[in-house]
């Protein structure tokens, strides 16, 4: 079988390590993280706040700095063919990968367009920052062309960012983070700060663009509603750990672990108003994670082993492994 | 207790703590003092540092060391009385045009703003010129209080604006806290950083001002202070006739003072950041 | 009817701007609504639509620019910012700026009681306050002494609104109390809501922009669009069968936890906002599907139609 794992996370730690006061702090943000995301395909990764998922995120955009830290385990992209380990890559190998290979959309938009800047400007520093331009207007013309593919109005190009509205600047986003064609595509709750019908165009333009691109988006998000609609696949993260990863329709059709089991069943649906129930009790602090599964201290099947062990994933089904005592006892994720 | 292990925990604090203690200490010995710091001829002139007279005798015929100690007491109390009555005022007025806003706000804004505006030293040396009879060390305390508050009220004033907009502020009204309960209990933690650092940074500027000031004569001589010890050593051409301690007694003295409130201004100010502060709440 | 709260003809203007390029925003523009005792009434809509500019009026932190808010029969008195604290009580989207943060959170209980003299002694406080506590499945135990830091969003969104019950209120205003919580822990906070109802026959404004749980917890529901109420009526009546063309797009627009509802089709969105609250006519015509003449000349006032009242020229047939 061809491989075409694009990027890759192997037995993954990145904890931060601060210094508050003279007392050393460690928080164990990304814990044992195996992931094999594919080509062409849309990763959703679902957790709750403080779960680690941005931490995940920094360490696939190979943006970590102090205090985070990769403790163990190695993030690698498939560059051109070859595996490569993002810890061998220098500042300027990075920077070039940067934008050209993998791109990064965050939850805001301000802090990558200049608030006192045209949007056109914006993009004409961008693009001669990474390519090189020979003829003035060159990259405006490129601008142009790449907004009316993604059908988005040219007007707003002579813009400021604040006269846009919230939907649009994020997806004026999208569009620089996609402009030089990235085989890797990574957003940190892009949708969030959004309202329901502008997050449904921006995950419409998300989709598009993937679907022109044929690229890998790597997703993170707390709504498992936009899950729903976009992901191919899903890891549900808990305190630092992927407990579950399935094919969307698993996740919601058969979840198995526990965790994954209240976070679907507590969603409320139109036409049923029949009692929901939260998740017990809180997540747990990543500066202070329980021993064994780290779900133990809200899981209502809490067996004793769970307070001692942390258990390894069990294939229920192709493509579906689960970290769970429940059921059985798998080993680390290559047994299958 | 713990907030002063804290503390001492920075070794800029411990420092400019220890220096400060010391020149307390040195500013009490003043209660203890042989001579009369107002007569002059009690001891010969010009001497050198000796057992007898530590750091040497001046022109005027006093002890160094006992002038300098009533030196430090005396800039000292001018720096407190400065710096303590303008950050009442610089509080009072900047909590009031910050959260009363309105008309209020426009009419101290624009009284502090004036005070930002006019030539502060000229104003103060015009003043000084004017009371000089009656300038002791409490009035001038005051003068310099009164001119020291404005650009600290504005900062307090835009403190209190932004908190004011803070999602607590209406919990605390809806629990029926008053306005004055809710600008002690809720901004007070928020604003004693600033107070403090500004507090500091005042004296500083007190201290400065006042060696100016007597520099060019202006203040009561006969009360020895850093700056008029310096006036009579400059007045004498200390430096010219080699007379080193002299100057470099109040000089050094000064410089102890200045370094160790603005290391004490800038710890305390770090220690009591909200966003440091937070942090610790929750590390325990 | 009894009525607990009446909201009558609300209007707040806002003025933008600087002395030569004036704009006025209507944020909130001529509302009507009410609110029956032991009801939870869901005010929804995007951000900018004036729901939480209503609430704040409510709420007494902002002066209505016309109109009337009613209280238990009682009028909202001119010139008081607070005017009637102890009857309406709120809570707040973000759970960790709801308390200052360098202070301990039962200072806020304790003030509470003081205030309002609730109770003679220290005693009698606490066991109040633990009585409250125990409503929202806490107790004075887990409090005592500690920071907000010490808690997560959920237990103090919690906390919030047993502070919130301290005074005994007929109703308490919650402005978007969910949007940041965790997605797990969200269903403990509106079934809260559903337990203060059903029995101590609190009613709850609840502000927010997720329909979802304005579904599954509330009675009735007003949506707005820039400062306008579009369709008013019961749960069932406004999402289940959605009659404006905004309230059909915004119930499309749900991302439903459930694969076999993915979205179909393309949809249009507006690039500026305030294009949109200076229209003429209804708001919605620049992107409405089904816009008429009418629309983009005439403000549609509300039509009954089976019992809902919608303001759309659309139903203009049937009687008003």
């Amino acid at each position: 079988m061809k491989n075409n794992t694009i990027l890759r996370t192997e037995r993954l730690h990145a904890h931060y390590i601060l210094d508050v006061y003279g007392k050393a702090k460690v928080i164990k943000a990304v814990n044992d993280v195996d992931l094999a995301i594919q080509e062409d395909e849309i990763y959703g990764i679902a957790g709750e706040s403080g779960c680690g998922k941005s931490t995940l995120l920094k360490a696939l955009a190979a943006a970590v700095e102090p205090p985070l830290r990769i403790i163990s385990g190695r993030v690698t992209y498939r560059i051109a063919g070859a595996e490569v380990d993002v810890s061998t890559l220098t500042q300027e190998e990075k920077r070039k990968l940067r934008m050209e290979y993998i791109a990064y959309v965050p939850q805001g938009s301000m802090s990558v367009l200049n608030p006192v800047s045209r949007i056109r400007d914006t993009y004409r520093d961008f693009i001669e920052s990474h390519i090189s331009v020979h003829q003035k207007g060159e990259a405006f013309a490129l601008a142009k062309e790449h907004l009316t593919e993604l059908g988005l109005p040219v007007k707003i190009l002579d813009a400021y960012p604040h006269q846009l509205s919230g939907g649009m600047r994020q997806r004026v986003t999208i569009a620089l983070a996609t402009l030089l064609k990235p085989r890797i595509i990574i957003g940190d709750e892009p949708t969030t700060a959004l309202d329901v019908v502008v997050q449904r165009g921006v995950v419409q333009l998300l989709k598009d663009v993937q679907a022109k691109l044929k690229n890998t988006i790597v997703l993170v998000t707390h709504d498992m509603g936009v899950h729903a609609n976009i992901a191919d696949r899903i890891g549900i993260m808990y305190a630092g750990k992927i407990v579950e990863e399935a094919p969307t329709e698993k996740i919601f059709s058969a979840p198995t672990h526990p965790y994954t089991h209240y976070l679907i069943n507590s969603l409320p649906k139109f036409g049923d108003k029949s009692p929901r129930e939260s998740v017990p009790g809180s997540p747990p602090s990543l500066a202070n994670l329980p021993t064994g599964c780290p779900f133990h201290p809200r899981c209502p099947h809490v067996m004793d082993i769970c307070k001692q062990e942390m258990p390894g994933y069990t294939q229920v089904a192709s493509n579906h492994k689960v970290a769970c005592w429940l059921v059985g006892e798998g080993t680390h994720g290559k047994a299958a | 207790m713990k907030l002063f292990r804290d503390l001492l925990r920075d070794y800029r604090f411990a420092f400019a703590f220890g220096v400060l203690c010391i020149l307390v200490a040195f500013a009490l010995l003043s209660f203890f003092s042989p001579y009369d710091p107002s007569r002059w001829g009690q001891v010969p002139r010009d001497l050198r540092p000796s057992a007898q007279h530590w750091l040497g005798t001046d022109s005027n015929g006093q002890d160094i060391f006992w002038t300098a100690t009533f030196a430090v007491r005396n800039s000292l109390i001018i720096a407190v009385i400065a710096g303590v009555v303008s950050r009442i005022i610089a509080v009072i007025v900047g909590m009031v045009a910050g959260y009363k806003g309105g008309t209020w706000d426009r009419v101290l804004m624009f009284f502090s703003d004036s005070l930002l505006v006019i030539p502060l030293f000229l104003i103060i040396v015009m003043m000084a010129m004017l009371i000089r009879a009656s300038l002791n060390l409490v009035t001038l305390g005051l003068l310099l209080a009164f001119f020291g508050w404005a650009w600290d009220a504005r900062l307090i004033r835009s403190q209190i604006l932004s908190l004011r907009e803070r999602e607590f502020t209406q919990t605390a009204i809806l629990s029926g806290a008053s306005t004055f309960k809710l600008v002690i209990n809720e901004y007070m933690p928020y604003t004693t950083p600033l107070i403090f650092s500004t507090l500091i940074n005042n004296m500083a500027w007190a201290i400065g001002l006042e060696i100016t000031l007597a520099i060019l004569g202006l203040l009561d001589l006969a009360t020895p202070t850093l700056g008029t010890m310096l006036y009579w050593a400059i007045n004498y051409q200390a430096i010219l006739l080699g007379r080193w301690w002299w100057v470099m007694t109040p000089i050094t003295l000064s410089v102890a003072l200045f370094i160790a409130l603005y290391w004490l201004s800038v710890s305390i100010s770090e220690y009591l950041d909200p966003r440091t502060r937070v942090q610790r709440v929750g590390a325990g | 009817m009894e009525k607990l709260l009446e909201v009558e003809h609300l209007t707040k203007t806002f003025t933008l701007g600087s002395v030569i390029s004036r704009v006025r925003i209507t944020a909130v523009d001529d509302i009507s609504f009410y609110i029956k005792p032991a009801e939870i009434f869901a005010l929804a809509g995007e951000s900018g639509c004036g729901k939480s500019t209503t609430a704040r009026i409510i709420m007494g932190f902002e002066h209505a620019t016309s109109g009337t808010i009613i209280h238990s029969g009682k009028k909202e008195a001119k010139n008081e910012k607070v005017w009637f604290t102890e009857g309406i009580q709120a809570i707040f989207q973000d759970p960790f700026a709801t308390f200052n943060p360098l202070r301990m959170v039962e200072q806020y209980f304790f003030e509470t009681i003081q205030n309002y003299k609730l109770a003679k002694s220290k005693r009698e406080a606490i066991e109040r306050i633990d009585a409250k506590l125990r409503l929202v499945g806490l107790t004075y135990e887990d409090l005592a002494g500690k920071y907000p830091s010490e808690f997560s969003g959920g237990q103090l969104q919690r906390i919030s609104i047993a502070r919130a019950l301290l005074t005994d209120p007929q109703l308490i205003i919650a402005d978007e109390p969910v949007s940041m919580v965790d997605a797990s822990l969200r269903m403990s906070i509106v079934n809260l809501f559903k337990q203060l109802r059903d029995e101590l026959g609190v009613s709850v404004l609840y502000i927010t922009h997720d329909l979802a749980t304005a579904y599954y917890v509330c009675d009735r529901i007003a949506i707005m669009f820039r400062g306008k109420i579009v369709e008013m009526g019961t749960v069932e009546q406004v999402l289940m069968a959605p009659k404006h063309p905004y309230t059909q797009l915004l119930r499309a627009s749900i991302p439903e936890a459930d694969t076999a509802h993915r979205w179909q089709g393309e949809i249009r969105l507006s690039d500026t906002e305030q294009d949109e609250y200076l229209r003429q006519g209804c708001r919605f015509a620049g992107r409405c599907p089904m816009v008429m003449d009418v629309c983009r000349r005439v403000t549609p006032p509300q039509f009954d139609v089976d019992g809902a009242l919608v303001a759309c020229h659309l139903y203009a047939e049937t009687k008003q």
